[in-house]
């Protein structure tokens, strides 16, 4: 530092900084737990950010090596266990799709409530975090009250609250129970007049809008280049749905309307995820209604269904056939396949490589937030400290897919 | 380690005084515990169920998260604590302030869950010693409960040894139980 | 799904493209690595291919291939939303050890990649050529190997601090577990070179 007896004018002293490196660490109740964001800041204004991931990695694609073919279930499940049901279809459908197999209608229609009920939960619990985060804890609460509902529903289906693991190759673990439809139809409405009342909390309070408007911006190209799909990318402008452009199970025999955002801030994503919530309650009632009360829900193939449980105690056929796919697993043909699905991020891909045998050679999954949450630190670059909190909020990365 | 204070309080020869004083403290201690919830994976969806109005946490005294290691006694892990989290973990154990317990809520853990890989901590008592153990994948609310329910009763006794969550009957017992009941009712 | 992008491809590289399929609908080109960057320059800009959007890259390893320098197969998942087609391109390097696994990046083509690169290169050991910041990402720094590799043993840990001893826990540690190190599992944890409790690393 010079001297300060010298003459010097206002302008000219000039006093030494450098930027600060803070470190938002993996323990950071805004960073979800498994994030580190190592930030150098100037002021609160970030110039760079090295964005951390791996804090949750738990070694699913090595695990998955290690199973059978339907093993990988529980382990798909807590990919993303905000909306597990969708991850199960996907993989799901991946065996399927590696054996040519083609499940019943009836288990077409149930996959997708199930599945719908998840991603409707994944945006409740999006929506409801991204409040409390800001400070809206009320619309926490009332969002969990409507995610307990569903959990409700899930457990009456799945037998588990959280982590079903109730898809199988070539269908779902039981059939849809007795009063699955009137339960749908009691509690769908009222997640939605909760909705609607957070809805009326948070759209019109001065805060949360001045904290989410115009904040984290992103351009179609930008989020294009950057593999983002999902929710994430339609707030951008760029009506890309997997359901809408690639339709799997029954999604081209129901009317669902994609909602597209225009400007790509932390708002759109917001009001995107909102109005998802509700074209999801019109595709599960759609799907209730058309699926039959009765007939299989299972496909009929030996080489990868379980027979039932009184062949297998009475004739040896069903032994052998169970104790084949229990103790090898289901002998999937060789190849490989690619097969994606609207995930609740956005474009959940698992590419499949088999060698025939019963074990998996490599099970990919494609996560749809792990290039998202390589597009945050384009995100908050020179933006302020306190706009990480609601831009990641926004994203919505679940770890343990992220991590995967 | 919980820390025991004594105070002397003349002519109380049966330490009448510091007994009561002692409980008193754990009273007080077990009904306002100060969570630090390290919430990392899938067990958190139950942990913010567990918060949530339904399976209310609030009524054990339990409900008041600090994100502060320094200011929160209890250190609840919840989900799976991978290798490259585990530095992270003991450090924040470390920063609690005496007296602190912790909560391993849910299978990853207490003992790794099935992950046994490269990539994760087989259970936190690898680093950190552990008070309760919340076994499920993801546990019920309700476990949870009754984990934090035992944990106030081992801080009301001053008890330190670690307890697993178990389910309160034998399901198996039940069962049968249940079916004598009706076959004699016929 | 139309065979167009796949003809393109030949007629384009002809050579380059070792082998083509089109299983269960996906449309495939195995290339060699020394063409990989261009073939993808090429279904970027290319107006009637416009793949804008890199889905996903992976590594899978075929260790019994080590011999003919292609252990380790990159597979690049990629997708046009304006043409809504797909095509997985794939190519093969690395020998028995995994030394000259190099392949040239392609984050200069697809932001997206930068982080799909990083990750082919943590688990499988690809180092990519012209890639702005190759560092592990899914992993920790001090971590040695790459665990996706078939000869990686899924089990063996490399903890990054001590674990705790009996003599700090003050109770013998297996107390409360049901299992002790040898029991209920087919393999012990020193076949996989993973320390003992209190052993140094």
């Amino acid at each position: 530092m010079e001297p300060l007896d010298l003459e010097l004018e206002e302008g000219e002293l000039e006093l030494p900084s450098e930027p600060m490196h803070l470190n938002m660490g993996p323990a950071h109740p805004a960073m979800h737990g498994t994030v580190r964001i190592v930030l150098e800041l100037s002021g609160e204004t970030i110039h760079k950010a090295d964005v951390q991931i791996g804090y949750l990695h738990r070694g699913f694609e090595k695990m998955c090596e290690r199973g059978t073919w339907a093993q990988v279930f529980p382990y798909v499940d807590r990919c993303n266990y905000v909306s597990p049901m969708l991850n199960n279809v996907g993989y799901a459908l991946a065996v399927e799709k590696l054996c040519d197999i083609v499940v019943p209608d009836r288990c077409q229609w149930y996959r997708m409530a199930l599945g719908e009920l998840a991603r409707i939960s994944d945006h409740l619990t999006c929506l409801a975090a991204m409040g409390m985060e800001l400070g809206a804890f009320t619309p926490f609460l009332w969002l969990m009250k409507g995610r307990e509902m569903i959990y409700d529903i899930l457990e009456e289906e799945t037998g588990a609250r959280v982590t079903h693991s109730f898809g199988r190759i070539g269908g779902v673990a039981h059939p849809p129970t007795a009063g699955f439809k009137k339960m749908c139809t009691g509690v769908l409405p009222r997640v939605i007049s909760l909705v609607e009342e957070a809805e009326k909390l948070l759209l019109k309070n001065r805060i949360f809008l001045d904290r989410v408007e115009g904040v984290g911006i992103i351009s179609k190209a930008d989020a294009v280049a950057l593999s983002w799909t999902g929710p994430c990318l339609r707030s951008t402008g760029v009506s890309y749905d997997v359901r809408k452009a690639h339709p799997y199970l029954k999604y081209d025999e129901v009317e669902f309307v994609v909602p597209v955002g225009t400007g790509g801030d932390n708002l759109d994503r917001f009001l995107v995820r909102l109005e998802e919530i509700r074209q999801s309650k019109s595709i599960i009632l759609q799907s209730i209604e058309r699926m039959a009360d009765e007939g299989p829900v299972n496909v009929d193939d030996p080489r990868v269904m379980l027979p039932e449980k009184e062949s297998v105690y009475t004739t040896i056929e069903g032994t052998i056939q169970h104790f084949k796919l229990i103790m090898e697993g289901a002998k999937v043909p060789k190849g490989e396949v690619y097969s994606y699905t609207e995930g609740g991020n956005g474009e959940l891909g698992f590419y499949l490589v088999s060698d025939g045998t019963g074990t998996p050679y490599r099970v990919r999954i494609r996560p749809p937030c792990f290039p998202i949450v390589g597009g945050l630190g384009k995100l908050i670059t020179g933006r302020m400290l306190s706009d990480v909190i609601p831009t990641f909020g926004s994203l919505n990365m679940i770890g343990g897919e992220c991590d995967h | 380690m919980a820390a025991t204070r004594t105070v002397a309080i003349e002519g109380s020869e049966s330490g009448f005084a510091t007994t009561r004083f002692e409980d008193m403290l754990n009273w007080a201690r077990k009904y306002s515990l100060f969570q630090y919830p390290f919430v990392t994976a899938c067990c958190g969806m139950e942990f913010m169920s567990l918060a949530s109005p339904r399976f209310d946490l609030a009524r054990f005294g339990a409900e008041a998260p600090r994100f502060s290691p320094r200011q929160a006694d209890l250190l609840w892990v919840v989900g799976t604590i991978s290798q490259r989290q585990a530095p992270v973990l003991k450090r924040i154990y470390e920063q609690m302030m005496d007296p602190k317990w912790v909560l391993a809520f849910g299978t990853c853990a207490s003992c790794g869950g099935f992950y046994d890989n490269y990539t994760t901590l087989a259970g936190i008592d690898k680093i950190v010693p552990c008070d309760i153990y919340v076994p499920g994948c993801p546990p019920r609310p309700e476990a949870v409960m009754d984990g934090l329910m035992l944990l106030q009763d081992k801080i009301a006794r001053g008890d330190r040894t670690p307890g697993i969550v178990k389910p309160r009957t034998d399901p198996a017992l039940t069962t049968i139980r249940k079916k004598h009941t009706e076959d004699d009712a016929r | 799904m139309s065979k167009l992008v796949l003809e393109k491809l030949a007629q384009k590289f002809g050579a380059a493209i070792v082998e083509t399929h089109s299983d269960h609908g996906d449309d495939t080109a195995r290339v060699t690595p020394a063409a990989w960057k261009d073939i993808c320059r090429y279904l970027r800009t290319d107006p009637a291919l416009d793949f804008d959007m890199l889905v996903d890259m992976c590594g899978v390893d075929y260790p019994e291939r080590g011999a003919t320098n292609e252990r380790l197969e990159v597979v690049l998942h990629l997708y046009s939303i304006g043409r809504r087609h797909r095509v997985r391109l794939k190519t093969r390097v690395g020998d028995e050890d995994m030394d000259d696994a190099d392949l040239d990046s392609v984050t200069s083509i697809w932001a997206g990649a930068n982080w799909f690169e990083r990750e082919v290169f943590d688990m499988s050991g690809v180092t990519f050529k012209g890639h702005p910041d190759l560092r592990r990402i899914l992993m920790y720094p001090e971590f040695e190997g790459h665990p996706l590799l078939k000869d990686y043993p899924a089990q063996r840990t490399q903890p990054l601090i001590p674990y705790r001893t009996e003599a700090e826990a003050g109770l013998p540690l297996d107390k409360l577990a049901p299992f002790r190190e040898d029991e209920g599992m087919s393999f012990g944890r020193k076949a996989w070179g993973t320390p003992g409790e209190g052993e140094p690393s």
